[in-house]
């Protein structure tokens, strides 16, 4: 996990405060109505309340004291379910208005017309950032906010984006290529940058970001919306099982009475079978099910991930296989030099030093790690050497070498058939150990860069990908999952292979373009696979929108950031791997709590049914009739049993809370040992713990006389 | 209990796991379109068949087109049973000269036939003629199974396909399966019974000369008495065999005299009893093998087999054990309830001597876990908790090896939701053998789950507190109620059986329960048919190492804890006034 999640605490004082006010105006029926099992409970409250206030006007006032705990604890089962949603939602409103501090309002300079040449020619009007619109340019310089989310088209700057991000080490942004994003809010810290703007006032990315942790724009997701009629489902055959008790229940005290020899007894009274109906009913899923989806997506924003919808965050526990690109991802973002391998008759020392040299103006990563590796191991330190006396060739696209022409020597280094051509242009012979010496590296998974001096080749310098720490277990645990983990790379097969093959991934695609992945996204989606992907670039963008997750780095183009259905705000592809467990906790905490729910019920019969025939054909003279047999947690009296189950059915709402903002715990192991851990917990343990929970506040409230 | 009760069971379980792949493999190939060893000789019939009826065989139907296919072939026939009732009078076989079964009978009986209840509010010896018997009954008891099977032959296909618009052709599988399985097996059935002295005729009733005549003393309204002396007995004849080995077969249950299987001319000898048990459990247990092999998972058949067969094995153990024990407030006579050589021992009101404790224990859980309703002795009389299984296990939804069919499709529905409950644990949207349940599917499952508890409790509970229906009752108290709640749920479930005790054949009663049947038979069949059609459109993903596992023990015991949780919970209230509280009460003294 990133440690760089913002930290929360899951009760933050100022949250639990707005939850609790909000958990009072969510009473309103229109909006409990939504869920339909909270609102039977809120209907049955009422109708308890309704009752009690009749009593008191026709000036019944036997059994009170139980009739208005009732219903006392009916409304607070639907408090405390808006609660566990206001306090989800409350976590994501305070992150908002964390953002909405970025917002600051900016006055931006709108370009009215430009020469082309930099700043200092270019004329520019204030316009406030509000007013600007889509297509409008601005130039922003050092110390300025940038005014709105565009494009950059000229210039280069470094930007301070931690308003966004949270990350404090500022980013570069340029013009062309991938980092030409940027976003309005974050700060130009160097330099200057022209922007055009490519979105509307209210539209931008920080628009949306606000409304998504607010969840202002929450939709029902797939499966919330089918376990929700499930819930249904479940609650109008327990209103059945209750509405039908009442005549069972007359006619049973019918038959009682006429068959005589029994003490008279009455049907239950409404509340009672309100209350049996409240702690039937799925209310322990139902009052948490909104709470568990929002701070699902909450999650996700804690490790700077930006769900544009909660389909997404369920897609993602549902990944089959897993889209990652090589660099940066599965392997440092470079590669090393871990060996110099002379031709014969030239010593390891010789290629070593001609390697430096051709290295030393060299700022790649691959040229530091030559300079590097040649000072730790034959102790040659680095040079300075004189302008006059040297001249750098720079790498470039054509060439494919680089290299140093210094005291009549020319060394050229790169890549193998450059390097032979190079020395054939010279008139020079490739000689066949150096090609067998390449073929050797490249079937190891490296990189080979041959060096050489005008005709003659020296050496082979091994050029390796160093695997990140800890990858290959975390693909042992995807694996588990039964999650296939492929690796995109633009190397060639060979060297792809064997990379894979130190990394732990179960497949790669070598020599990838854009068009091989969309391929293997559409193949793998044909064969009824979930694929989830990163990406950056513009040309990612087709396959960002078709896989079914698709993450976009933040530090890449705007048409990656619309296409992919999430934004990592770090940029760091690792991160699908967390999503996918997110999205995978998120489901097994409603599948868990579901469960819970309705293995409840078990212990509520035993509660009340007892309770509510306690004098159902009882002999006369006889304390209590036979159904007293089924009082297997003796508890008290009718009264205190039937309190302690609708108190028992409200109080594990609060109690669960926390687990349904956190997620139950997630381990990557297989579905088969997550299921039987899952349901040791939350199945048998939903049986056992209401009997336990039950009876203790059974002992409690008989102790301190409420029932 | 008795060693040699545990024994029949073992016989009796080991022939239904023996039957049960060969009856797989045989329906598997009649509905994929296979050839079988009876091609030969069936197959001439079959295209007859189909060029007769205009179908064409090689074009499938949609789920929608499928169900209104089976709707409409069912409504015809339910017509056509009608109207041979109330004519009876003018039409052949009818050597006892029976005149039209009343109309609110007559509906309540096409009802029931044609739904695979097969509750019998008439006495079939004093109502029906050979003819109704065998052209109305025996044929809606091959129909009405074959549609049934046909149904479940659906839904697995819903499951096997992948992004299909079609699930079958319903004439043809109803063809299909009358010609390739029903037919052959009750051909062999049949004369099996008939060897064991079950009769096959058409004779008038035979008049026996009693060697005892006996004295019948009748009250007149003045107060004073009439004797008759009776001394000759009517002995019901009839096509008995050919219409008794379908009712087991085809989980009808509608017996052909009176006394069901408890008639010596239905169900003579041990070996027929034998082998009508396992006729009932035959088809849906090789049901649960052609799921295996149609959906390409034959562990996964074997589980629902395991999870039936525990279900049963437990339902079975209970009435066992109450009906061994017999009634606690009989020690104190002196009776003896013990088994021994004399006597078989237990409960034994109701039960026919010849099947003792055991045999009438294992019929009644099959008969409510399957939806046969035949029965070899009288629920009635069981014990309070003794005879809260059958009901129990129908109210569980007959999901236990099943109706023919309406077992197994049940049964799929109950996996749905387990699947769906269970299945986020894993951390995954539901899925079933590859399809994403999503909230489609779900719904229809609901609506399945919920019809089925409507139609039960709200007719029960009417009935219970209204005149109609309270006043018919025999017995009073709890026992009353489980009367009632008894017969709804039989309807509902299309079972057949009846608890006894209760005068059904009123205006009420029949209309209500033909309702009852036709809800719990057509009203679930629709949503049913929906999931299937349903899943038939989807994709199939690939199972990985994350995927919900469904063949292993753990699925089997989850399966068997949601079936019970949701059964049970529904139900709990409603048998904790009937046959629970009577429990206790006979414990106390007090019986009903």
């Amino acid at each position: 996990m990133s440690d760089r999640a913002q930290a929360r605490p899951l009760f933050d004082p100022l949250i639990v405060r707005r939850a609790i006010k909000d958990a009072f105006a969510k009473l309103d029926p229109r909006q409990v109505a939504r869920n339909p099992v909270m609102f039977v409970v809120e209907v049955g409250s009422g109708l308890t309340t309704l009752r009690i206030v009749r009593d008191l006007i026709a000036g019944h006032t036997a059994n009170l004291l139980f009739t208005v705990q009732v219903a006392l604890w009916l409304w607070f089962t639907v408090l405390f379910a808006n609660f566990a949603e206001a306090m989800a939602e409350g976590r994501g409103k305070a992150q908002a208005d964390t953002l909405r501090r970025a917002k600051t309002e900016t006055v931006a300079n709108r370009i009215v017309s430009d020469p082309g040449d930099g700043v200092e020619r270019v004329k520019t009007e204030p316009v406030a950032a509000p007013r600007l619109r889509k297509g409008d340019t601005v130039l922003v310089q050092a110390g300025e906010f940038i005014p709105g989310d565009g494009e950059v088209v000229a210039g280069v700057a470094s930007v301070d984006e931690s308003a966004i991000t949270g990350e404090s080490a500022p980013v570069i942004r340029e013009s062309g290529g991938d980092r030409s994003a940027v976003t309005g809010g974050t700060r130009v810290l160097s330099d200057w940058l022209k922007v055009r703007i490519t979105s509307n006032p209210g539209e931008t990315f920080l628009d949306r970001m606000i409304a998504l942790v607010e969840g202002a724009e929450r939709q029902k997701t797939p499966n919330e919306i089918a376990l929700n009629i499930l819930l249904a489902g479940l609650t109008i055959i327990f209103l059945l099982a209750v509405v039908t008790l009442l005549p069972y229940a007359i006619y049973s005290v019918t038959q009682a009475d006429a068959a005589g020899g029994f003490a008279s007894s009455t049907p239950p009274s409404i509340t009672v079978l309100v209350a049996l109906l409240v702690c039937l009913i799925p209310t322990t899923i139902g009052g948490l099910l909104s709470a568990i989806g929002i701070a699902g997506m909450d999650r996700l924003i804690q490790h700077n991930v930006l769900a544009m919808s909660g389909r997404a965050v369920e897609a993602a526990g549902d990944v089959n296989t897993l889209l990652l690109d090589k660099t940066g991802t599965i392997t440092l973002g470079n590669r090393q030099a871990v060996e110099f391998i002379p031709l014969s008759g030239i010593s390891e020392r010789e290629l070593a030093d001609a390697a430096q040299l051709s290295s030393l103006s060299d700022e790649t990563p691959e040229g530091r790690s030559i300079v590097v590796l040649a000072k730790s191991k034959y102790n040659l330190r680095g040079r300075e050497l004189a302008a006059h006396e040297a001249h750098f060739i720079a790498f470039t696209a054509q060439t494919r070498m680089s290299g140093i022409d210094l005291n009549g020597h020319s060394i050229r280094k790169g890549a193998a058939d450059a390097i032979a051509e190079y020395i054939k242009s010279e008139g020079g012979a490739v000689p066949s150990e150096m090609q067998a010496i390449v073929q050797r590296i490249a079937g190891a998974g490296g990189t080979p860069l041959v060096v050489a001096n005008h005709r003659r080749a020296l050496g082979v310098i091994h050029l390796k990908d160093i695997v990140k720490g800890g990858m290959r277990e975390r693909f042992k645990q995807l694996r588990q999952m039964g999650i296939k983990t492929v690796m995109i790379t633009g190397d060639n097969p060979l060297t792809a292979a064997a990379i894979a093959r130190e990394a732990g991934v179960d497949d790669f695609l070598a020599e990838a373009r854009p068009e091989d992945k969309m391929a293997l996204i559409r193949r793998e989606q044909a064969a009824g696979k979930l694929v989830a992907m990163t990406g950056d670039g513009t040309n990612d963008a087709p396959a960002l929108a078709q896989a079914d997750v698709g993450v976009a780095m933040n530090t890449g183009t705007m048409a990656a950031k619309e296409a992919g259905n999430m934004v990592d705000l770090d940029s760091n592809p690792t991160k699908l791997i967390e999503i996918v467990e997110i999205g995978k906790q998120l489901l097994m905490t409603r599948g868990a709590l579901t469960t819970f729910s309705i293995a409840n019920d078990v212990a509520k019969y035993f509660a009340i049914i007892p309770a509510m025939f306690s004098t159902l054909y009882a002999l006369a003279g006889a304390k209590a009739g036979p159904l007293a047999a089924l009082n297997v947690m003796r508890l008290q009296t009718p009264e205190s049993a039937i309190l302690s189950a609708v108190i028992f059915n409200a109080l594990i709402i609060v109690a669960l809370i926390p687990l349904a903002l956190r997620g139950i715990k997630y381990r990557p192991v297989g579905a088969a040992a997550v299921l039987r851990r899952n349901l040791l917990i939350y199945g048998l343990g939903g049986i056992v713990i209401p009997f336990v929970g039950i009876k203790l506040i059974d002992v409690i409230i008989t102790a301190l006389r409420l029932a | 209990m008795t060693l040699n009760g545990w024994l029949q069971l073992a016989a009796f379980f080991l022939a239904v796991f023996v039957v049960t792949k060969p009856l797989g493999i045989l329906m598997t190939k009649v509905f994929a379109g296979e050839k079988t060893w009876m091609s030969r000789v069936l197959g001439p019939v079959e295209r007859l068949i189909y060029r007769l009826c205009r179908i064409d065989a090689t074009r499938e139907q949609h789920w929608t087109a499928y169900t209104t296919a089976m709707l409409m072939f069912s409504v015809a026939s339910l017509l056509v049973l009608y109207a041979m009732q109330r004519l009876q009078a003018y039409l052949p076989f009818n050597p006892q000269q029976f005149t039209g079964v009343a109309p609110d009978l007559a509906f309540n009986t096409a009802a029931s036939f044609t739904s695979n209840t097969n509750w019998q509010a008439y006495s079939g010896e004093t109502t029906m003629s050979y003819f109704v018997q065998m052209a109305g009954l025996a044929f809606h008891n091959f129909v009405s199974a074959a549609v049934g099977i046909c149904l479940a032959i659906a839904f697995i296909r819903g499951i096997a396909r992948r992004e299909a618009k079609t699930i079958g052709n319903f004439w043809v599988d109803l063809t299909r399966c009358s010609l390739y399985v029903l037919l052959p097996l009750c051909t062999v059935g049949a004369l099996l019974l008939v060897s064991q002295g079950v009769v096959q005729n058409l004779k008038p009733y035979t008049t026996a000369r009693m060697v005892e005549p006996l004295k019948v003393e009748t009250p007149n309204d003045d107060g004073t008495t009439t004797t008759n002396t009776v001394t000759g007995q009517v002995i019901a004849q009839g096509p008995v065999a050919s219409q008794e080995i379908i009712k087991e077969l085809g989980t009808n249950g509608g017996g052909f005299f009176n006394a069901n299987s408890a008639h010596p001319f239905e169900n003579p000898t041990p070996l027929t009893n034998f082998l009508e048990m396992v006729a009932i459990f035959a088809i849906g247990g090789g049901l649960t093998y052609t799921l295996g092999r149609m959906v390409g998972n034959q562990r996964h058949g074997w589980a629902v087999f395991a999870a039936m067969s525990i279900l049963f094995l437990i339902g079975f153990c209970v009435v066992y054990y109450f009906e061994a024990q017999g009634n606690p407030n009989f020690n104190q006579y002196g009776v003896t309830q013990a088994a021994s050589v004399e006597q078989a021992g237990g409960n034994m009101e109701g039960k026919e001597v010849r099947f003792g404790i055991a045999n009438s224990a294992i019929f009644a859980a099959i008969t409510t876990d399957a939806s046969c309703g035949a029965v070899n002795s009288w629920h009635d009389s069981y014990t309070p908790l003794g005879g809260m299984i059958p009901l129990l296990n129908i109210m569980l939804g007959e999901v236990i090896f099943g109706g023919v069919g309406a077992g197994l499709y049940g049964m799929l529905v109950m996996v749905v939701l387990t699947v769906f409950i269970a299945g986020l644990m894993v951390g995954r949207t539901p899925e079933y053998l590859g399809k994403k349940i999503e909230a489609k599917d779900v719904k229809m499952a609901m609506l399945y789950a919920l019809v089925f508890a409507l139609s039960i409790l709200c007719f029960s509970a009417s009935a219970s507190v209204g005149p109609y229906g309270a006043s018919k009752i025999n017995n009073g108290g709890p026992h009353g109620l489980s009367e009632i709640i008894y017969a709804y749920t039989s309807a509902t479930g299309n079972n057949g059986s009846a608890f006894g005790g209760l005068n059904v054949n009123t205006t009420w009663y029949n209309t209500t329960l033909g309702l009852a049947m036709l809800v719990g038979r057509f009203l679930m069949i629709i949503p049913m048919l929906g999931i299937a059609g349903n899943l038939a459109a989807k994709k199939i993903v690939p199972p990985s190492a994350g995927t919900f596992p469904v063949h292993t023990p753990l699925f089997v015991v989850l399966l068997i804890g949601v079936i019970l949780i949701v059964g049970a919970l529904t139900f709990f209230p409603a048998l904790a006034l009937g046959p629970i509280i009577e429990h206790f009460l006979m414990r106390s003294g007090v019986m009903f």
